[in-house]
């Protein structure tokens, strides 16, 4: 009898456990409100909190979410959603016309809003009937679309939002498929099921738990000790291990990110004071210096793919016709001997985390054998962006986590007014494609623009781009339904545990 | 008595106020922007110019102490500049997963510490005493994130015996938070009992050789009663100012043991907030645990009253 009993019980705390996902995230989230956020893995977690108004599918074409259809004006100044039916948010309010409408002015106009940029072009929204809003444009704006799967996207509830004003962030109400229940501050957050989402047939879980594990080697063995059943960003060195345990997958793909070199060829007097900002064929005779290959394999255990645009190869907008330079250590020898400096000196400031050193010494060690010296200046990460900021750097090692639309991993770094634009490079040519790419909406169109800033890029190299990560995750065999999409969110619905 | 605690109180008012002026302009000398290292990637000028508005960043340090220590003094820490919560209630949060923490881990390291101490002085030159001055070389040397990692690897991964990481609240499921918090705590106390046991040994060494512990024998007392009730309690007046120190260092946050096992206490949000120039939790914390430790000191002074009689004149 009593075993029957301790069995049972047994049998009732899987099924309970089982109704639970616990998802180890590499970092803590800053702010839960969507105007407000700023940080990469805060999005992790709106993706179970948060509708937007379009998603991203794996091959990175927008598709609907909360609005179900969209339409462009003639003149590509507007844009017309229609809005599902049906869909409250967790506080029962109804998020209709007039919910978006308060939100994308609340993401333009809230004091501190880190929405503001990606939807300066915004001039008005206008209701037009409970299920309709439009989106009035000052310029056509392609990346819009894009734009509005991400933060932007996101509306939450306006009479909580009004409510709870700048601390809206401590409570979250929003309409996405699980609700806040609580949040300790670097030890977890805590979804609970929404009884009324409008998708639930596919969502199979109680409750999500959140917990910021930022050690990849602890973050691995809770996964492997039934503590978690999910991580995201697994260190590339413990795939192996992994892949030989039949209890856990791994799931992969390419990041829309990237990793590269950004030099300082014009934003500061530092750019004119070392060989490698003043002179484009030092830059090149970098490039050519290095095996994106051998680094990728490295650096990152075969776990990132060679790149040399803002985009990865294969990707729509990617350049076919400046393809990834091989390593050619003759004519990288014979540029410098061409710019008069056979031995140029530089530093690369790079972020302290251990694979960023590791890439770092990769490079320096290949950039030597073309005759460079290369002076690694490790630095702690808010101390190097304020330095990049005021381009008190020769070159930095920076990863950039990438966003849906080309726009949004180019013009912010390389237009000549982007607010990113660190490198200080500034040509007119490359400037005025990357501006029109923005107003200009048929994709062949703006893949020609791309192609014209790509050659310019690969002419000066203000930046070097050098390959695109693996967003890695590991789950326990058992879940299923995961969808590996390239933006590195955890898309909830659909996941099951079997 | 009465006088001397006085005097003790007295002197923690400037302190504390010496201690504050120094926790803010450390910070200060911290390279890096905060309004651009709490703008996120994009860094739009926009957020970083409210960001500078809201903290008061551009305004001049003696002002920007003012706006601090004149909040400090009704109470108001703050808020996080990050997650946007009071710093108070941060504070609260981890207070009493740090207590659970440091006093669980203090308790082995005086079991251990002591213990050990005590065997390895009165059995001296002994396999006892080699035994134990290997463990304590052995605990001294090992680094704690190190242990820690291989503890999880052992007991949490291959046995399955204890969970890997994580914190659950006493109330909630005490066996859970028990078995959370006992390898994280043995790493710390483990490092703890070492050093405790350095100090017992040595300065049970000395009183054995004093001239009332010959006494004591002469006269025939039983060897346990000499150890402990004669020499045990004068030896323990130096371990119990170690002792109270490792504990309010306890209480400051054990930064790679929590890091490891992922406990959200003190340790964990003050580097969080340092890398993340998160200012006003910085200062909060550290001047709430500056303020435990000059406690913890002055009751440690007291407690010498307790133990030594001499002292009481």
């Amino acid at each position: 009898m009593k075993w029957f009993l301790a069995l049972g019980l047994a049998a009732a705390a899987s099924v309970a456990n089982s109704q639970t996902l616990r998802i180890g995230l590499a970092e803590d989230p800053d702010i839960l409100d969507p105007t407000m956020a700023r940080t990469f893995v805060g999005r992790i977690v709106f993706a179970g909190l948060c509708d937007k108004l379009f998603d991203l599918d794996e091959k990175l074409n927008v598709v609907p979410q909360l609005a179900t259809s969209y339409q462009w004006s003639a003149d590509n100044k507007s844009l017309t959603l229609k809005l599902r039916d049906g869909v409250t948010f967790h506080d029962g309010e109804r998020m209709d016309a007039r919910a978006v409408k308060y939100n994308l002015e609340r993401h333009k106009d809230m004091k501190g809003s880190n929405r503001r940029g990606e939807l300066a072009v915004v001039s008005s929204v206008e209701v037009v009937d409970a299920a309709t809003v439009r989106i009035n444009l000052a310029a056509p704006f392609a990346p819009l679309l894009a734009v509005l799967t991400d933060r932007a996207g996101m509306m939450v509830s306006p009479k909580a939002a009004e409510a709870a004003g700048e601390k809206f962030g401590a409570n979250p109400v929003c309409s996405g498929p699980f609700r806040f229940v609580e949040r300790i501050a670097q030890d977890r957050i805590v979804l609970e099921r929404f009884a009324n989402y409008w998708n639930k047939g596919q969502i199979h879980f109680q409750r999500i738990v959140y917990q910021p594990i930022p050690d990849a080697t602890v973050r691995l063995a809770n996964l492997r000790s039934g503590q978690l059943d999910f991580i995201e960003r697994v260190a590339p060195s413990d795939v192996p291990q992994l892949r030989n345990d039949t209890r856990f997958k791994i799931a992969k793909i390419v990041e829309i990110g990237y990793q590269g070199i950004t030099i300082n060829v014009g934003k500061s007097d530092f750019a004119q004071k070392n060989p490698l900002g003043k002179d484009a064929r030092v830059r090149e005779a970098l490039d050519l210096a290095l095996d994106r290959e051998a680094l990728v394999r490295v650096a990152m255990e075969g776990e990132a793919q060679p790149g040399n645009q803002w985009v990865a190869p294969g990707n729509r907008y990617y350049a076919k016709s400046v393809p990834v330079p091989k390593r050619n250590l003759e004519r990288a020898k014979q540029l410098l001997r061409e710019a008069g400096v056979p031995n140029p000196s530089f530093t690369l400031m790079t972020p302290t985390a251990s694979d960023a050193q590791r890439m770092a010494q990769v490079i320096q060690a290949m950039a030597k054998d073309a005759g460079f010296d290369v002076k690694i200046q490790s630095t702690e990460f808010a101390t190097a962006l304020k330095l990049s900021d005021q381009g008190q750097y020769e070159a930095f090692l920076l990863a950039w986590s990438g966003r849906a639309d080309p726009d949004g991993n180019l013009h912010i770094f390389l237009a000549c007014k982007g607010p990113l634009n660190n490198s200080g490079w500034c040509k007119p040519e490359a400037d005025e494609a990357i501006e029109k790419a923005r107003v200009t909406l048929d994709p062949a169109q703006r893949a020609k623009l791309y192609e014209t800033v790509a050659q310019n890029v690969a002419r000066d190299r203000p930046i070097i781009y050098l390959f695109h990560r693996n967003w890695l995750w590991a789950h326990t065999a058992r879940l299923s339904g995961l969808r590996t999409v390239p933006d590195g969110m955890v898309r909830v619905q659909g996941l099951k545990m079997n | 008595m009465a006088n001397y605690l006085l005097r003790r109180l007295a002197q923690i008012v400037p302190t504390l106020f010496f201690v504050s002026v120094l926790i803010f302009g450390l910070q200060q000398l911290l390279p890096g922007d905060p309004a651009i290292a709490l703008a996120g990637e994009e860094r739009d000028p926009e957020a970083i110019r409210y960001l500078r508005e809201k903290f008061h960043l551009d305004e001049p340090l003696p002002v920007r102490y003012w706006y601090w220590v004149s909040g400090v003094l009704t109470g108001d820490l703050g808020n996080s500049m990050r997650i946007q919560k009071p710093v108070t209630e941060l504070i609260l949060q981890k207070l009493p997963v740090t207590i659970q923490l440091a006093s669980m881990a203090m308790v082995i390291a005086l079991v251990i510490g002591i213990t050990a101490g005590v065997i390895s002085a009165v059995k001296k030159d002994t396999w006892w005493d080699y035994g134990a001055n290997i463990f304590a070389l052995w605990g001294l040397s090992t680094p704690n994130f190190w242990l820690g990692i291989l503890l999880i690897m052992l007991f949490a991964v291959q046995l399955g015996w204890l969970p890997a990481s994580g914190y659950v609240s006493p109330f909630e499921d005490l066996k859970a938070n028990l078995s959370a918090m006992i390898m994280p705590a043995f790493v710390l106390g483990n490092a703890i009992a070492a050093v405790l046991m350095r100090h017992t040994r040595s300065a049970m060494l000395q009183v054995l050789s004093s001239d009332y512990v010959r006494t004591a024998r002469a006269k025939g007392l039983d060897e346990r009663v000499v150890v402990l009730k004669h020499a045990l309690r004068n030896a323990l007046i130096p371990v119990i100012t170690l002792g109270a120190l490792e504990f309010g260092t306890l209480l400051s946050g054990a930064v790679l043991t929590e890091q490891v096992f992922t406990i959200p206490g003190f340790g964990k949000l003050i580097v969080d907030a340092v890398f993340n120039r998160d200012y006003l939790v910085v200062q909060g914390v550290v001047l709430f645990t500056a303020t435990v430790y000059i406690t913890l000191n002055l009751l440690a002074d007291l407690a010498y009253f307790m133990v030594n009689p001499r002292m009481r004149h």
